[in-house]
């Protein structure tokens, strides 16, 4: 039989071709345009090559920003992973609790971002604000728009509280698909409450909590409104992240040519990870 | 190893229980020799798993006892039970290797890594795992993975009793049989107690010496396979077993005769008058004839099975199903049966009169 050849079905493709060239496609070349050029303004480019990319690979500022945000992303991963899984498995199961707890839980993700900023930079403010003042009260020299170390720390704790919730849902979800035989076995097996939790609820997880570091890791990795609000990259540059830094030389020092580069290796590290990332948690599911 | 008594043993889901339907068992009364093979037969939601989880202790009874030779373990828990549940889907340790999931139930419990290497070897090679000992246990066809879980099962050699919950059900129906055959002689072989749950007939008519039939929380008959055919003791037993089931057919009694349909039948005992609701004759396909003269039917369906012929007939608006040889002439249109008098039975209110 003759196959009929047809192939107007491509024209039902348009509309995703032409939003993602606009949503997408358009923006990240102009990005891209930017980083081989140098620009005056008025439309006028003179071709650098990759000099913008090689001056950001080598500048200290940069390594700077990179370190303070591979230590941000790593220290958040490392509180807001288990602590979600803590709470979620201290969550109720049924009975009205559950709607209770969802509904607490959901409350800071629905919070904008740079409310989220505002609130904390209120709350901890070390005269007025209720944690500062507290802190202060207590006797902790506690103030975060002058000392780096108070800084992080307020940052960290507003990190924590919120996005744990995101890790708590997913989690909670994971948990609960769990066949009430499972936990019978383990129990006629005589299994202890962590080899439960080591060999039955952690596997069961895995999937839920790739995505949930997956999401972690991309949102604290450019994480830009609650820190700016916050501290503003300061004091000094101590709470400078990378998308801080970028928005500070793209649109503080008008440097568009490196800021592009800048963007450009930004989005690469963070496409790189995650591939690498889910790959190696994929990697065993596959072969089963 | 040990003898298991149900002593008067309900249980209810609910907090509060205002009738009969609000338990999900009720008066049960078990008496389980040590090392028989035993099935829970029962269509779904009869209690069947209720009743074993209860026996496992996952469950705690609202009200009876347990008792595991005479002693009374009502309120302890799995462990101290030592018993072993094999559920209806393969429970596994994913992570695990198939080695390490069979040992996990010995290291749970402290004993030595020669003694768990020693045990598991003899249990894979009784399961036919030993090929695929250092494989993950994920990796596993769904038959491979049930025999991991049984196998969790056996290797503890102290366990007093192995449950199965309707293990077969998501096994391959080819290999069904081969998993039935293994267990059987895995019976024969270690010679522990085993109760095996399923809603499947043949499933437990082949596997177990003594089948319970459950319905609506209560224990309707117990026995050998071959006395729940010949002598169901309650007509859910005649309908549920066997294929087709038993043919239920209204009848009234009086002055100790038996009149169906306008004709007098004779049953194997003779029966007395009484105050029954209602009454029944129970006839089973298999015993059922054709004849010069008798009842009247009128034939409306045969099916062909190859071995058998089902014989769908009517007779005054009720439905007799009749099974013949596949060589009998059916009669055309109308025709006239006998009942095999030894294996009418009348059930008054749902149970025998006897």
């Amino acid at each position: 039989m003759n196959k009929t050849i047809n192939q107007k079905a491509w024209y039902f493709v348009i509309p995703v071709f032409v939003l993602v060239a606009f949503n997408a496609a358009i923006p990240l070349m102009t990005v891209v345009n930017y980083s081989f050029q140098e620009t005056f303004g008025n439309n006028v480019f003179a071709w650098e090559g990759t000099r913008w990319f090689k001056q950001i690979l080598l500048s200290e500022r940069f390594h700077a920003a990179l370190g303070r945000q591979i230590a941000f992303t790593f220290i958040i991963l490392l509180i807001q992973i288990p602590l979600g899984i803590a709470i979620a498995l201290t969550m109720p199961k049924k009975g009205l609790g559950v709607p209770v707890c969802l509904i607490l839980m959901s409350m800071p993700l629905l919070i904008p971002w740079n409310v989220v900023g505002a609130m904390w930079n209120i709350f901890a403010l070390p005269d007025i604000g209720f944690l500062g003042h507290t802190l202060n009260s207590m006797g902790f020299d506690y103030n975060f728009t002058q000392q780096p170390g108070d800084a992080w720390f307020t940052t960290i704790l507003m990190d924590v509280w919120h996005w744990t919730s995101l890790v708590v849902l997913l989690s909670y979800a994971g948990l609960n698909s769990i066949q009430p035989a499972y936990y019978q076995a383990a129990e006629i097996d005589g299994a202890s409450r962590w080899a439960t939790f080591r060999y039955i609820e952690l596997p069961k997880m895995k999937k839920v909590l790739t995505l949930a570091i997956l999401l972690r890791f991309m949102d604290s990795f450019m994480i830009y409104t609650e820190p700016f609000v916050l501290t503003g990259g300061g004091p000094g540059n101590t709470t400078a992240f990378l998308s801080i830094d970028l928005v500070k030389m793209a649109l503080g020092q008008f440097d568009l040519g490196p800021a592009a580069a800048m963007s450009l290796i930004y989005f690469f590290i963070v496409l790189l990870v995650c591939w690498v990332f889910y790959n190696l948690m994929m990697k065993n599911e596959a072969k089963s | 190893m040990a003898k298991i008594t149900l002593k008067d043993l309900s249980h209810s889901y609910l907090e509060k229980q205002n009738n009969n339907s609000d338990w999900a068992l009720r008066d049960i009364n078990i008496d389980w020799k040590d090392g028989g093979a035993y099935a829970l037969l029962g269509p779904s939601g009869c209690g069947k798993t209720t009743l074993l989880n209860i026996v496992s202790g996952l469950l705690k009874p609202t009200k009876g006892n347990v008792l595991f030779n005479d002693k009374d373990i009502t309120s302890l828990n799995p462990v101290q039970r030592d018993i072993a549940q094999i559920f209806q889907f393969p429970v596994i340790y994913d992570t695990m290797t198939v080695y390490d999931n069979l040992a996990f139930p010995l290291k749970n419990r402290g004993l030595s890594d020669s003694e768990v290497a020693s045990k598991v070897k003899e249990i894979a090679e009784m399961l036919e795992l030993t090929a695929t000992l250092n494989n993950r246990a994920s990796g596993l066809t769904a038959d491979g993975k049930q025999k991991i879980s049984l196998g969790r099962g056996l290797v503890r050699s102290d366990v007093n009793v192995i449950m199965f919950d309707e293990p077969l059900t998501v096994i391959d129906p080819h290999l069904k049989w081969v998993l039935r055959s293994k267990l059987k002689e895995l019976h024969q072989k270690i010679n522990r107690t085993m109760i095996y749950v399923t809603h499947d007939q043949t499933e437990a008519l082949t596997f177990a010496d003594q089948v319970v039939v459950m319905h609506e929380g209560q224990i309707v008959q117990t026995g050998t396979p071959v006395e729940l055919f010949e002598k169901p003791k309650h007509t859910f037993v005649g309908h549920f077993i066997g294929s087709p089931g038993m043919n239920i057919l209204p009848c009234k009694i009086k002055n100790g005769q038996i009149n169906f349909s306008g004709q007098k039948i004779q049953s194997h005992k003779s029966v007395k008058d009484s105050n029954y609701k209602k009454t029944q004759i129970g006839i089973r396909p298999e015993f059922i004839s054709f004849s010069k003269n008798g009842i009247p039917v009128k034939i409306k369906r045969v099916s062909n099975t190859g071995r058998h012929k089902i014989i769908d007939t009517e007779c005054n608006g009720g439905n007799i199903k009749i099974l013949s040889n596949a060589s009998t002439e059916i009669p055309n249109e109308s025709a006239y049966i006998t009942f095999d008098q030894k294996y009418t039975y009348i059930y008054g209110d749902n149970w025998i009169i006897e």
